[in-house]
């Protein structure tokens, strides 16, 4: 199976430039990695004001109470959600900060 | 809908309505003693602030006013009634054989057949217990005694299973029997002679795959539900053996059996219907509530034959699940009899409380042959209700993946998972993990709101009804008056419904169609009429409404397709009507022979712009680009993820029925690699399915004429619409989309090229 290790940095600094859209197909291969997540555990984003605010959260994988809010985790852009959760997969996936 | 949603919420009996008929409002207030209700005509349901903002306008009617609110109460989970009768409550001793197909059987209590007062504890019970075997349960009317086989059934799996007690020796028996031979599995069997001497649960009816648990307003309520199949049950009078039983549910003609035989029900008659008949002499028929799966395979089914229509003895098993829906037949809190003034249009019954919100949606239609208006704007009804309580985004692992991006979570997905009693979406699956078929409307339909945001687009993002809002608010802008016609309208009334309007104009997404429908269409295409095609993934799967319970539509998700889940190998048949319910594509229609492109790939995390063609400067159609030039990109911006190219697109194919003389005036370009081809145009996998990859992958607008001055034009793209409102509706796409309807207006005929 395709891992993901520290030394692809450049990857990293792809998708912090851009972290919706056109991917290469090295960042991409990471992010099938990330997003193809199991369930519990996956982050989500909670809408709190429409078009405004988002706060972080995970997923249970239980249908009756399926949402768990991460508390401090708020943002006024999807594009910042995206960084701090890629920086948080990266971590769980490689041992290391991102410090990007 | 700023208030806390789920705290007032309310649904209608009709969604289409004319002027002078009446449209029944129900509504449940969770704590609000009081609410008022306000119909407001829908204009543009987008709050988005990039774009021009949302925009309703308030209707004087005699609805409007202040109402008494009141908690009314949605049930869950399907289940079998047969109604009190002197022989179940002189039935002494009995046996019950039926066989099984337990979906969850380590889900704890769940109930396969019950004939039990829990009031009094009196009766039996037949049921899966928590060791996820099968258990006997008596009550002798203060307490209750049990016997189990405390040996755990197989998901999936086919058993015989029954149960037995002879009133002399009250002596019970319970019988579990797998029907595969694993070698592993082995039968179980366990007796005993019962504390007391049971009573009989006189007065109550007899139910299946739940029991009931107590009365609320005159309205008996059900617990323990059964997930999984049940075929053939049958009933005795006396205390069967082992062998006996088998003989008793295998012996296809039960009226052998006639000097002990009570009941026999054959779930293979009836499928199209909400009965369950019993083919004994005793006439003990009942009904099916909250429509269990029917034209289910039987533990008979021997997988030679795929169409229940052609064997049905070989689908004599419902699927019941604990959490399927059909009504929740609350009782009416107003109505309004459409008066002369209200105009044909998408409308809505607006409920303000203290604490919540709410809208009931729902359409005015001209009266049949009374048409207003030149053009008909189409509601795809269908697809709304396909997409209705939809509960994937926080339930289906793939959706990041699907999406390119995070999942965005909204409030009322929240609050959805935590009130299944209000039904999932054609999308879903059952909390047993198989599919949802059918879906009803005769429930609030929580994302079929104006205002109400999805997972699935980037931006504003809407879907369905609401982003169908975008085309409306348009029409509205432009001062473009039109007629709206239902889904369920042209289902009813075929060709009638269209005939009197020179162009018909989709919204953005009607997958959903079913065979009046797509006869109705293109009919109406053939014979002068227009066909503004404004979206992508349309015309795709073959869908039923059922015969005779309003409201509510089927879907079997067939051996192909783009879909959330798949249905079981033999089940690909609606019970509503008998068809092979797959894409139309597989009846011999694809999408591109009734629109001239389908589906051909999506993607959610961004959206595309066209380029035109060559093709674009014909006479035929260089009209319909008067103000735009040859080199302009056609959609680069967009509330939709940021273009008219995206979500879900569509491409012409020859092969698939685009007619020979179409035009392909402009392609899509640009999409991500997060759009993927689908399914159904893969043949095998290959690593070529992502768009930079793939030619294919794109959006075709396409022109062509039809017989009798008729045309077509497709967009061929769900975000399309979602480009219309940009820039204050001063923009490319909606100039081009504005030239093409003015024209399909027109009374002038089309005239069809010659080669």
């Amino acid at each position: 199976m395709y891992t993901v290790n520290h030394n692809l940095k450049h990857v990293a600094e792809e998708f912090m430039a851009n972290p919706i859209g056109h991917h290469s197909p090295e960042l991409q291969r990471v992010l099938m990695v990330f997003r193809g997540e199991p369930l519990k555990g996956k982050y989500v984003l909670v809408c709190t004001k429409p078009f405004k605010e988002w706060q972080l959260a995970t997923l249970t994988g239980m249908r009756d109470k399926p949402i768990k809010l991460v508390k401090g985790k708020v943002f006024n852009s999807i594009e910042d959600a995206e960084r701090e959760v890629f920086r948080l997969r990266w971590k769980k996936h490689t041992g290391h900060e991102l410090n990007l | 809908m700023a208030k806390a949603v789920g705290q007032i919420l309310g649904y209608s009996d009709k969604i289409s309505v004319a002027v002078g008929e009446t449209i029944d409002f129900m509504v449940s207030c969770e704590r609000a003693t009081s609410y008022n209700a306000e119909i407001r005509r829908i204009i543009n349901g987008d709050p988005n602030p990039k774009g021009p903002g949302y925009k309703e306008t308030t209707v004087s009617t005699a609805a409007n006013g202040t109402y008494k609110g009141r908690k009314q109460f949605s049930y869950a989970g399907s289940y079998g009634v047969v109604p009190h009768c002197k022989l179940l409550d002189q039935l002494n001793s009995f046996s019950f054989v039926t066989a099984i197909w337990p979906t969850t059987p380590m889900k704890g209590e769940q109930v396969i057949v019950a004939h039990w007062d829990e009031h009094n504890a009196k009766g039996f019970q037949l049921c899966i217990d928590e060791s996820g075997g099968l258990s006997l349960v008596l009550g002798n009317g203060h307490k209750k005694d049990s016997i189990g086989t405390s040996t755990s059934l197989l998901e999936r799996e086919w058993y015989l299973v029954g149960c037995s007690y002879d009133a002399k020796s009250r002596k019970a028996m319970v019988y579990q029997c797998p029907m595969k031979n694993y070698g592993s599995e082995v039968s179980a069997e366990t007796s005993k002679t019962i504390r007391f001497k049971r009573h009989i649960a006189a007065g109550m009816p007899l139910t299946i795959a739940a029991t009931i648990a107590r009365t609320v307003k005159k309205r008996k309520t059900t617990t323990k539900h059964f997930n999984g199949k049940i075929d053939s049950p049958r009933l005795a009078n006396c205390s069967l053996t082992q062998a006996e039983m088998h003989y008793f549910l295998h012996d296809r003609s039960p009226q052998q059996h006639r000097s002990t035989l009570v009941a026999a029900w054959d779930f293979s008659l009836d499928i199209t219907d909400t009965k369950i008949s019993d083919i004994s002499a005793n006439g003990l028929h009942g009904d099916v509530f909250n429509l269990p799966a029917r034209a289910m395979t039987g533990c008979n089914w021997t997988g030679e034959i795929l169409d229940w229509t052609i064997a049905p003895d070989q689908y004599g098993a419902i699927h019941f699940h604990d959490d399927d829906f059909y009504d929740c037949e609350w009782e009416v809190d107003f109505s309004l009899t459409i008066p002369r003034h209200m105009k044909s249009g998408c409308y809505a019954a607006y409920l303000s409380s203290d604490d919540g919100e709410d809208y009931i949606p729902f359409f005015v239609r001209s009266a049949k042959g009374q048409a207003k208006e030149k053009i008909c704007y189409l509601a795809q009804t269908a697809s709304y209700m396909a997409y209705a309580n939809y509960q994937a985004a926080p339930n289906a692992q793939f959706m990041e993946l699907l999406m390119g991006r995070l999942v965005e979570i909204h409030p009322w997905e929240e609050y959805l998972s935590g009130h299944p009693q209000f039904g999932a979406s054609l999308y879903d699956v059952h909390s047993d993990g198989s599919g949802v078929c059918y879906s009803s409307r005769l429930r609030p339909m929580i994302n079929m709101r104006p205002g109400v945001q999805h997972a699935t687009s980037a931006g504003s993002g809407l879907w369905a009804y609401n982003a169908d809002t975008h085309l409306t608010g348009w029409l509205e802008h432009e001062g473009l008056s039109f007629d709206v016609i239902t889904d369920e309208d042209i289902h009813e009334d075929g060709l009638q419904a269209l005939s009197d309007y020179n162009v018909v104009i989709t919204g953005t997404h009607p997958e959903y169609t079913t065979k009046n429908m797509w006869n109705a269409l293109y009919s109406f295409t053939q014979q002068g009429g227009r066909l503004m095609y404004m979206g992508g993934n349309g015309f795709y799967w073959h869908t039923a409404y059922h015969n005779s319970l309003p409201g509510v539509i089927e879907v079997r998700r067939g051996e192909d397709g783009t879909r959330n889940w798949r249905s079981q190998p033999g089940e690909s048949y609606h019970s509503f009507d008998g068809d092979y319910s797959c894409l139309w594509r597989h009846h011999g229609k694809a999408p591109q022979s009734i629109a001239g492109t389908g589906f051909i790939a999506q993607g959610f995390d961004t959206c595309s712009y066209y380029r035109r063609t060559p093709e674009s400067e014909d006479p035929r159609i260089s009209w319909a680009f008067d103000g735009i030039s040859t080199d302009e990109l056609i959609g680069n911006f967009g509330l939709q993820g940021g273009g008219a190219a995206g979500l879900e697109v569509d491409i012409a194919d020859r092969s698939l029925g685009t007619p020979p003389h179409a035009l392909t005036v402009a392609k899509s370009e640009d999409l991500t690699d997060n759009y993927l081809l689908v399914n159904e145009e893969q043949v095998l996998a290959t690593p070529i399915q992502i768009a930079t990859a793939n030619p294919l992958i794109r959006a075709d607008l396409v022109f062509y004429e039809t017989p009798n001055g008729g045309a077509v034009f497709s967009f061929s793209s769900i975000a399309w619409c979602g480009s219309l409102p940009s820039h204050n509706y001063n923009n490319n796409v909606a100039r081009l989309t504005g030239n093409i309807l003015r024209r399909f207006a027109n009374d002038e005929p089309f005239a069809l090229p010659t080669r």
